[in-house]
C-alpha cells in the first residue's frame, strides 16, 4: 500500500516546521514563567520570527519546488511574501507589547503563541498548492484570530466582535469549501497546478465550474473583506483590542493576496473572463462603500476599517486587469502592481495603528478622532508620522501610497478599461477627505488633553523608522516594485 | 422504482423535514434533536454510496460527541428564542427572494445531466475498503494537511483555555483566629495611583 510513497523533502517547508515546533515549545516554556516576567515569552516569540526569516533566506533556491505530494509549493512569490509576513509580525508584536503590559488581563503568554500559530496559518496559505492545504491554512489563521479578538473577555464589545467574526468566518469557509467541491466535481482534482492543466486541456462542464467559481469568489471576498461581504470588518476592527486589530489588519492581507493569486490566477486563469467580471463589481462597490462610509465615522479604528475595505477594493483592480480578452501580455505588470499595493498598504496600516497603540495608556484607548485634536502641540514628531501615514493612504505624492495607487492605475489603463480608472480616482479623491480630516484635527485644533505622551524608546524608534519607510520608499518605489515583479516572473 | 431508490427517497424526505425543523423549531432543544436526525439520515445516504467510513465518522463524531455536548449547552443556557427572532418578519421578504433565487439557480445546475451518474459507474469495486484507503492517504499524500489539522485542534484547545480559565480558586475557609486579631490597617490599603482618563 505504501510502496510508491517517498518521504517528502522537508527543506522547502523548513521555516514552517521550525515555527510550529517553536510555537509549541514557547507554549510549554510560558507555563513556567511568572506573569511579571512575560518579556521572556515576548523575546522568544520575536527570536522565532527572526530565525524563521533567516531560514527562509538560506533555504530559498529561487526555483519552484513542490513537496509533500505537491501539497506545498515554495517559489519566489512565496519567499518574498513570507519575508514580509515575518517582518510585519515582528513590528506588530513590538507595537503590542506596551499595550499588553499595561493590561494584565491581556498580557498572557497565549497571546504570543496564538500570534505565532496565526503566522503559521498565513505561511501555509501562501505556500498552498492544493485546496485542502489552502483550507487548513486558512482555518489555522482564522481560529487563532477569533481567539485573540475575544481575549479581552470582560469587554462586551470584544466578545461580540469575536462572535460575529467567528460566525461570519465559518459561513465564509463553508462557501469556499462548497465552491472548491464543485470545482473538484467538474475537474476531478484538488491540486492547483493539476487543476490549471485540466482546465487548459480538457473538456470540463463549464456551468458547474462557474457555479463553483461563484462560491469560491464569495468565500475569498469574505476573507478579503470586500463589499458586499464586508459586514464583519468595521465591528471586528472596532471591537477587538487594538493590537489584535493591528494584527488582523496587516499580515493576513498578504496571505489573502497570496490566496487570490494561488486560487484564481494559478489555478483558474482559464476562467479569468468570468472571475474578473465578478471582481470588478466587488472592487467598485468596495471603493464606493468603503470611502463613503468612512466619512461618517468618529472612531479612528472604525474609520481605518472602512479604509481597509476601500484599499482592498483598489488592490483587486490590479488583479482584474491581468488578462484582457484572452491576452495575458500585461499579466505580470498587473499582478505585481497588486502585490506592491498590498505590501505598501500593510506598511502604512502598521504605522497608523502603531500611533494609536502608542497614544493609548492603561484604561484609555486613543481610538476616537477627537483624541487626536492638537497632537501637533503635544508631540510634533508623532503628529508628523501620522501625517505621513494619512497622506500616504490618501495617495498624496511622494509617499508610497501614491506609487501603489499609481502602479495599479497604470495597469488598469494599460488594459484599456479607462472608465474603471476614472471610478477609482474619483473614489480616491472622496476618500482623501477623511484622511485629511485627521491631519486637520492634529494640526489646527486645540488639544483636549495636554498630558505628555509616554512611550518606551524602542517603540519611538520603530515607529519613526516605520513612518520614514513609508516616506522613503515613496521616493524609491522601484526597490519593492522590482522585487515584486521579479518574484512573480520567477513564480508564474 | 427499485429498493435502493425507494430507500434514498425515504431518507431524503426525513432529511429535508429534519433540516426544516432545525430552523423552524421554537424550542432550541428540539432544533438540536432534529439536527441529530438530519445527521443520521445523511449518514444513511452516505452508506448507500458505499462511503461507510464517512457515514460512521459523521454519526460517531457529530451525533455522538458534538451534538450531545451541544444539547448540554442548550439546556444549561436559558436562550430566549423570541428575542433572537426579533426582526424576522422585517427581513423575511428580502431573505425569501434571495433564497428563492439561490434555490432556483442551484436547482438548475445541480439538477443538470452532469450530476446524474449511472449507479453502475458510481459503485466501488469489490474488495476495496474505503476506510483503508482513507487511512493510507492520510499518512502519505495528505500528511501535511493532516498534521496541520492537529495544530488547528491544539489552537482550539489553547483558545478554550485562554477564554475560560480564570486562575486557580483558593478555598474559602475562614480562620477565626486571624479574624479576631485583624487590625484596621489590614483591611484598608491606601494606594498612590497615577490619574487615568476614561
Amino acid at each position: 500500500m505504501f510502496d510508491n510513497f517517498v518521504i517528502p523533502d522537508f527543506l522547502p517547508a523548513a521555516p514552517e516546521i521550525f515555527l510550529a515546533t517553536m510555537a509549541m515549545a514557547i507554549l510549554m516554556i510560558d507555563l513556567f514563567i511568572k506573569d511579571s516576567r512575560r518579556t521572556v515569552t515576548f523575546v522568544l516569540a520575536q527570536a522565532t520570527l527572526v530565525a524563521c526569516a533567516a531560514i527562509q533566506v538560506f533555504t530559498s533556491t529561487g526555483e519552484i519546488t513542490y513537496t509533500f505530494s505537491n501539497m506545498f509549493v515554495d517559489d519566489m512569490m512565496a519567499d518574498l511574501l513570507k519575508l514580509f509576513v515575518y517582518m510585519t509580525m515582528v513590528i506588530v508584536l513590538f507595537y503590542s507589547r506596551a499595550y499588553l503590559f499595561e493590561r494584565p488581563n491581556m498580557n498572557k503568554g497565549e497571546y504570543y503563541v496564538l500570534a505565532l500559530f496565526a503566522t503559521l496559518g498565513m505561511l501555509v496559505m501562501i505556500s498552498a498548492n492544493n485546496f485542502v492545504t489552502v483550507y487548513v491554512g486558512l482555518e489555522l489563521l482564522s481560529l487563532s484570530l477569533y481567539a485573540m479578538v475575544a481575549m479581552n473577555r470582560d469587554s462586551l464589545a470584544s466578545t461580540e466582535a469575536a462572535m460575529k467574526y467567528f460566525v461570519l468566518g465559518a459561513l465564509a469557509s463553508g462557501m469556499l469549501l462548497y465552491g472548491m467541491s464543485m470545482i473538484y466535481g467538474a475537474t476531478g482534482t484538488l491540486e492547483i497546478t493539476e487543476l490549471a492543466e485540466a482546465l487548459y486541456n480538457g473538456e470540463n462542464n463549464r456551468t458547474v465550474l462557474v457555479f463553483g467559481l461563484v462560491f469560491l469568489v464569495s468565500g475569498l471576498a469574505f476573507k478579503l473583506g470586500v463589499v458586499p461581504f464586508h459586514m464583519w470588518i468595521p465591528d471586528v476592527y472596532h471591537g477587538a483590542p487594538t493590537p489584535v486589530t493591528l494584527l488582523i489588519g496587516s499580515a493576513p492581507k498578504l496571505a489573502a493576496f497570496a490566496l487570490v493569486m494561488r486560487l484564481l490566477v494559478s489555478g483558474l486563469i482559464t476562467l479569468a473572463q468570468d472571475w474578473q467580471q465578478m471582481l470588478i463589481i466587488l472592487s467598485v462597490l468596495s471603493m464606493a462603500v468603503g470611502n463613503l462610509a468612512a466619512i461618517a465615522q468618529t472612531n479612528l479604528k472604525r474609520m481605518l476599517a472602512y479604509s481597509a475595505i476601500s484599499h482592498m477594493g483598489f488592490m483587486l483592480l490590479g488583479i482584474v486587469t491581468g488578462v484582457v480578452s484572452g491576452d495575458a501580455r500585461y499579466a505580470l505588470n498587473a499582478y505585481s502592481s497588486a502585490m506592491f499595493y498590498v505590501i505598501a498598504y500593510v506598511l502604512m496600516t502598521t504605522c497608523g495603528f502603531g500611533v494609536i497603540l502608542m497614544m493609548s495608556k492603561a484604561g484609555f484607548e486613543a481610538d476616537n478622532l477627537d483624541d487626536y485634536k492638537g497632537l501637533n502641540k503635544r508631540s510634533p514628531w508623532f503628529a508628523g508620522v501620522m501625517l505621513i501615514v494619512m497622506f500616504s493612504m490618501a495617495g498624496v505624492p511622494p509617499f508610497i501610497g501614491f506609487f501603489a495607487k499609481f502602479s495599479v492605475l497604470q495597469a488598469v489603463v494599460a488594459s484599456g478599461q479607462i472608465w474603471l480608472a476614472i471610478v477609482a480616482v474619483v473614489f480616491s479623491l472622496i476618500g482623501a477627505f477623511y484622511y485629511l480630516r485627521v491631519v486637520k484635527l492634529m494640526y489646527f485644533d486645540a488639544p483636549q488633553d495636554d498630558s505628555v505622551i509616554v512611550a518606551p524608546n524602542h517603540i519611538r524608534i520603530l515607529l519613526s523608522a516605520n513612518g520614514l519607510a513609508v516616506a522613503a520608499l515613496g521616493l524609491a518605489p522601484q526597490v519593492i516594485m522590482s522585487l515584486c515583479a521579479y518574484a512573480l516572473l520567477r513564480s508564474l | 422504482m427499485d429498493f435502493q431508490t425507494a430507500v434514498f427517497f425515504f431518507l431524503s424526505a426525513i432529511l429535508i423535514f429534519a433540516a426544516l425543523r432545525v430552523i423552524t423549531a421554537r424550542n432550541p432543544v428540539y432544533a438540536a434533536l432534529h439536527l441529530m436526525l438530519a445527521f443520521f439520515t445523511t449518514g444513511g445516504i452516505w452508506l448507500m454510496l458505499q462511503a461507510e467510513f464517512l457515514a460512521i465518522a459523521l454519526i460517531v463524531v457529530y451525533v455522538g460527541a458534538v451534538m450531545v455536548l451541544f444539547l448540554f449547552v442548550v439546556m444549561m443556557l436559558d436562550i430566549n428564542i423570541d428575542r433572537i427572532r426579533e426582526g424576522f418578519w422585517r427581513y423575511l421578504p428580502l431573505g425569501a427572494v434571495l433564497g428563492l433565487l439561490m434555490v432556483l439557480e442551484m436547482g438548475l445546475v445541480l439538477g443538470s445531466k452532469y450530476f446524474q451518474v449511472p449507479l453502475a459507474e458510481a459503485t466501488v469495486p469489490a474488495g476495496v475498503s474505503n476506510t483503508r484507503e482513507i487511512g493510507a492517504l492520510l499518512v502519505t499524500d495528505y500528511v501535511l494537511p493532516f498534521e496541520l489539522a492537529a495544530v488547528i485542534l491544539l489552537v482550539g484547545m489553547i483558545a478554550a483555555v485562554v477564554l475560560t480559565f480564570r486562575g486557580v480558586k483558593k478555598s474559602k475557609i475562614s480562620n477565626p483566629n486571624t479574624q479576631v486579631f485583624v487590625k484596621a490597617k489590614d483591611r484598608i490599603r491606601v494606594l498612590q495611583m497615577p490619574v487615568e482618563k476614561d
